[in-house]
């Protein structure tokens, strides 16, 4: 995936780290730390002196908005802006001790269907910032389609979110268009509710801010709010993500950046994470995602696209509810490659027998390869199946082999005889059948 | 490519040369068939373009790291239609430009992310359609009437197998690659083969993610494209998880509604694009829709069968063949240049033989002129010496006349590649013949062509004068010649022989030879450095030994011995160590 989200704290961090490039009239003061429970903030405060000497808005950072409709924003203790240090460990302490319920999407201030549960990890604690709410404003910019969009709004916080159409401005750039067109373009469309004194620090804060978006290879941007007093900012609010496949020429200019995965969702299996530390490693592609592992059909598919197309079937033919993976391997990888994430799938296949007794159903499938080698992929498979053939058998399994390329031939006589040999139940097709057709065979079987 | 090529019987290998910035090889031997040809390398895409300016597509296998910078430099050249890239995952900010700037300059882009595409029956780039068997069998080998457009490469192949099953193979059809910013997109193509009359229908693959099918839904209402469409979105699963699944490519992710696999099929199939149910059902609709067009049967053409086992030649040869009716030097039959009538010398076998080039008459007659020249120089020098004293000891012509060539080397003879060398350096760097003279005193060499034993200016080498008088009337220039000229000037105001001598005067005019026939400096810089200009003294002076060792066996001269008065004996008893 080439778009990845990343923490608000990053976000900020990444924008501190440039700020005199981008935004060289413009002071920001950089006061934010994330912790992930109250001693962390404590032990913070020993360095941060302005975590003992400012009141404090504390809130988790772990990529959902709507923090303040979910209650998750803490600013006040008895009035708004008392927030002590000691407060906000304690509430951070709190937060994270127990699974909380948190709503993405809402209605007004009606949540909107079924909450996520999980538990709250990171934090960010910053300084409680006194403003008028004419001194907040909003800005983000992103992709769409093929060019660059900036969104601009002299209101900021919910009241954008609430009145979109109305309130923002969009500006589209190509992407061929030069500093000076951008910035006479930013310039000429300033919302026309900026007070007029503001109206050319707004403008500049835009400029910097759209090119730090565009150089520092964001996919997606947005301060909502940031305040403008003068020339001093305040990022109050801030969403991000990278394009990480400019990972390698921004390592310097990123820094030490994470991509957690969102709230809610089950955190990686240890197969999981091994398969992609293996992907990272290697020139072809493997790919694993756990989607149900109790389920009965498991698919160790070759092609980005062929995958798609079993994962597909599988849902119509069989429905949903018996798809237990999704998964790739290709771009030719080593027999070796091959083994380790043919282990895996096996090694997560075999842990339980199917709740209902049925067999299980193995889908080793594939369209046919353009360049690599049936034959030295199914070596790694058949390896594979000579470490698991006894759980194999044990839990009980059908195994459905479709592939086509260089080699296949081979490949496919090599599986066939090392599953009779290890006496596994296995049926095998080539290029003359249909690349999904054995998901129809299996599941009418 | 090259099997593909050998397969439909092109007679021309589609690769014209391969851009290898790494390594010295000049060119990297390929499978043509059970034989091989050569393909050209070079160092840069510049240099290729300009060795090969009829190239006009250009595969950009680059990694994710450079495929931009490849791309670019490419743009910047010119003179490409299409430009392929495969790598997959370039930062997209990147990707974006290089796309706009193909735009631009009106370039198509297939890519990135992409195995290729094919026109069946004329070009195949990259690996698209897999090896050559599944080519044949996907009929992939000539065109057949669907245009076929996929983001996936593995589908492609899938989908031409299904087509060849199920229809008459594809008439062109392009992987448009998986990334999200890909160059050239559906709609593209689709205009592309709605416009080319070889194409009766299409067929769209498309992915979950993007609205790039929509543009098809619009050119289809307005009437645009008027050929029947098959289409299908794969990644119909991508709903039943609300996020945090990719399915398929990067380009592949949905971020709204309309962008959704199933959206994208319902609107198709209201626009009248035939949709089948699922993609199970894809072989059947394509039946269907083939089978109501009524097109006439495709004629399948003889095709040349790749050998299964193919063996590397060990031996390359680029200057003559014997295979034919009549041996040929540089592809002219030997008659056309060794008969009198041919008007041909020794000079224009040596261009040929030695340079794979016709040179003109005054570049052959100077040739020829100096193989005379260097022919002998009398029974003194040491490589005739050599060549005396071993025929004496009863060897025969060749063993003798060996003993002769192995002494030339840089004392002997080798003043010619010597003096080529280093006043071309002179010239190239525009040194003035005082600042030469100081450089060679540095580097502590006698300058190679200058000095003779007994010639000055007052008593000139008639061999040397001959051949300036020749260069001066014949050649085109003679720039290093009249740069020579101003050194020796310098040179004989120190000492009168220090003139230009034989070996330093052929040297010299060779390089101004090659200049004026339009080598590249390069190209000169590496016949000196491999001894291409000792070998005219080798060939020339051949004759001379052989001359020399007939003369010994005529004679009957007996077995030599060096008279022992004439050696210096000075030898101590070894210490013990």
């Amino acid at each position: 995936m080439a778009q990845k989200a990343i923490r608000e704290y990053d976000a900020k961090s990444i924008l501190a780290k440039h700020w005199d490039q981008y935004f060289p009239n413009f002071t920001y003061a950089y006061e934010t730390v994330m912790v992930q429970n109250g001693s962390e903030l404590k032990e913070a405060a020993k360095e941060k002196a302005w975590l003992n000497e400012k009141r404090l808005v504390a809130k988790p950072d772990m990529l959902f908005g709507k923090r303040g409709k979910n209650g998750l924003v803490l600013f006040r203790d008895q009035k708004p802006g008392d927030v002590t240090l000691e407060k906000a460990a304690a509430w951070i302490d709190e937060k994270a001790k127990e699974k909380q319920e948190v709503y993405f999407a809402f209605d007004g201030d009606t949540p909107v269907g079924a909450p996520s549960v999980d538990y709250l990890t990171h934090f960010v604690v910053e300084p409680f910032t006194p403003h008028e709410q004419a001194e907040e404003y909003y800005i983000s910019a992103t992709c769409v389609g093929d060019e660059d969009v900036l969104y601009m709004s002299a209101e900021g916080g919910m009241e954008v979110e609430e009145g979109w159409e109305e309130k923002v401005t969009e500006v589209s750039f190509k992407i061929t268009e030069s500093e000076e067109e951008i910035a006479e373009k930013i310039r000429a469309n300033v919302p026309a509710d900026v007070a007029e004194n503001d109206k050319a620090n707004f403008a500049e804060f835009a400029i910097g801010f759209f090119r730090a978006y565009r150089e520092l290879n964001f996919a997606y941007l947005e301060i909502n709010p940031f305040v403008m007093q003068g020339n001093k900012i305040e990022l109050l609010d801030m969403v991000a993500k990278l394009d990480d496949t400019a990972g390698f020429m921004m390592a310097e200019a990123w820094g030490d950046v994470e991509y957690p995965t969102a709230f809610g969702m089950e955190e990686k299996s240890p197969e999981v994470l091994a398969i992609e530390e293996a992907d990272a490693k290697t020139g072809a592609s493997l790919k694993l995602t756990l989607l149900k592992p109790d389920a009965r059909i498991w698919t160790m598919v070759a092609g980005g696209g062929a995958s798609v197309v079993y994962a597909d079937t599988i849902a119509d033919l069989a429905g949903i509810d018996d798809l237990a993976n999704y998964g790739e391997y290709s771009g030719g990888p080593t027999t070796g490659e091959t083994k380790f994430y043919a282990e895996t799938i096996l090694d997560l296949m075999t842990r339980q027998k199917d709740p209902q007794g049925r067999d299980k159903i193995l889908i080793i499938g594939g369209a046919i390869a353009n360049f690599t080698d049936v034959a030295k992929t199914f070596t790694g498979i058949i390896q594979a199946f000579e470490a698991y053939a006894d759980k194999m058998k044990e839990v009980g399994m059908k195994i459905y082999v479709r592939r086509g390329g260089p080699n296949y031939e081979k490949g496919l006589k090599d599986i066939k005889e090392a599953a009779d040999r290890l006496g596994l139940w296995i049926d095998v097709y080539g290029p003359e059948t249909h690349v999904t057709d054995i998901v129809r065979m299996a599941v009418e079987a | 490519m090259l099997d593909y090529d050998y397969t439909i019987k092109r007679e021309k290998p589609s690769v014209a040369g391969i851009v290898a910035p790494t390594g010295d090889a000049k060119f990297q031997k390929f499978f043509w068939g059970g034989d091989e040809i050569m393909v050209p390398l070079y160092k840069t895409t510049a240099e290729a373009k300009a060795a090969q300016p009829q190239a006009d597509v250009l595969l950009n296998f680059a990694s994710f790291r450079t495929a931009y910078d490849v791309t670019m430099e490419a743009l910047e050249l010119g003179g490409f239609k299409t430009i392929m890239i495969t790598a997959e995952g370039i930062p997209e900010r990147l990707a974006r430009k290089m796309n706009q700037a193909a735009r631009d300059a009106g370039v198509i882009v297939i890519g990135p992310a992409t195995v290729g595409a094919i026109s069946p029956g004329a070009f195949k780039i990259a690996n698209v359609g897999g090896t050559i068997e599944n080519i044949v069998n996907s009929k992939l080998h000539r065109a057949g009437s669907c245009g076929l457009v996929t983001r996936s490469g593995g589908l492609f192949n899938e989908l031409s197998n299904i087509i060849a099953i199920n229809a008459d193979g594809i008439a062109e059809g392009v992987a448009i690659g998986g990334d999200r910013f890909v160059g050239s997109v559906f709609i593209d193509n689709l205009l592309r083969m709605q416009d080319n009359p070889d194409v009766k229908y299409m067929i769209l693959l498309g992915e979950v993610g993007g609205t790039e099918e929509y543009k098809v839904i619009e050119a289809v209402k307005s009437g645009r494209i008027t050929k029947p469409i098959i289409a299908w979105c794969i990644g119909t699963i991508a709903k039943y998880y609300s996020s945090g699944v990719q399915f398929g490519h990067a380009g592949a992710s949905a971020n709204a509604e309309r962008e959704t696999a199933e959206a994208k099929n319902k609107a198709m199939a209201e626009a009248g694009i035939h949709v089948p149910a699922t993609f199970n059902d894809l072989p059947a609709k394509i039946k269907e829709v083939f089978e109501s067009l009524n097109i006439a049967p495709v004629p399948e053409p003889e095709i040349n069968i790749v050998p299964s086992v193919r063996r590397s030649k060990q031996f390359i040869c680029t200057i003559s063949d014997d295979r034919g009716e009549e041996a040929t030097y540089a592809g002219f039959p030997i008659s056309s240049v060794a008969l009198p009538s041919t008007g041909k010398g020794i000079g224009d076998v040596i261009s040929l033989l030695w340079f794979k080039k016709q040179y003109p008459k005054w570049a052959t007659d100077f040739i020829e002129t100096v193989i005379k020249t260097v022919a002998d120089h009398g029974p003194a020098v040491s490589g005739a010496h050599n060549a005396k004293v071993t025929a004496r000891a009863g060897k025969s012509v060749v063993e003798s006349l060996v003993t002769g060539l192995l002494t030339i080397g840089p004392r002997f003879g080798g003043a010619i590649d010597g003096a080529a060398e280093y006043f071309k350096y002179a010239d190239d760097n525009n040194l003035t013949p005082a600042e030469f003279l100081n450089y060679m005193k540095k580097q502590g060499v006698p300058i190679p062509g200058i000095g003779h034993r007994i010639k000055s200016l007052k008593n000139p080498d008639l061999r040397v004068k001959g051949l300036m008088d020749y260069a001066a009337e014949n050649f085109p220039k003679t720039p290093l010649l009249d740069y020579a000229r101003t050194v020796e000037a310098l040179t004989t105001s120190k000492k009168e022989n220090l003139i230009l001598n034989v070996d330093g005067t052929i040297g010299i005019l060779m390089v101004d030879m090659w200049r004026a026939l339009g080598y590249a400096e390069e190209e000169i810089d590496e016949f000196i450095a491999s001894g291409t200009l000792n070998a005219f003294f080798i060939a020339g002076r051949t004759i001379g030994f052989i001359g020399h060792v007939l003369d010994e066996k005529r004679l009957a001269m007996p077995m030599y011995r060096h008279p022992m008065d004439d050696i210096l004996y000075d030898v101590q008893v070894a210490e013990k160590i």
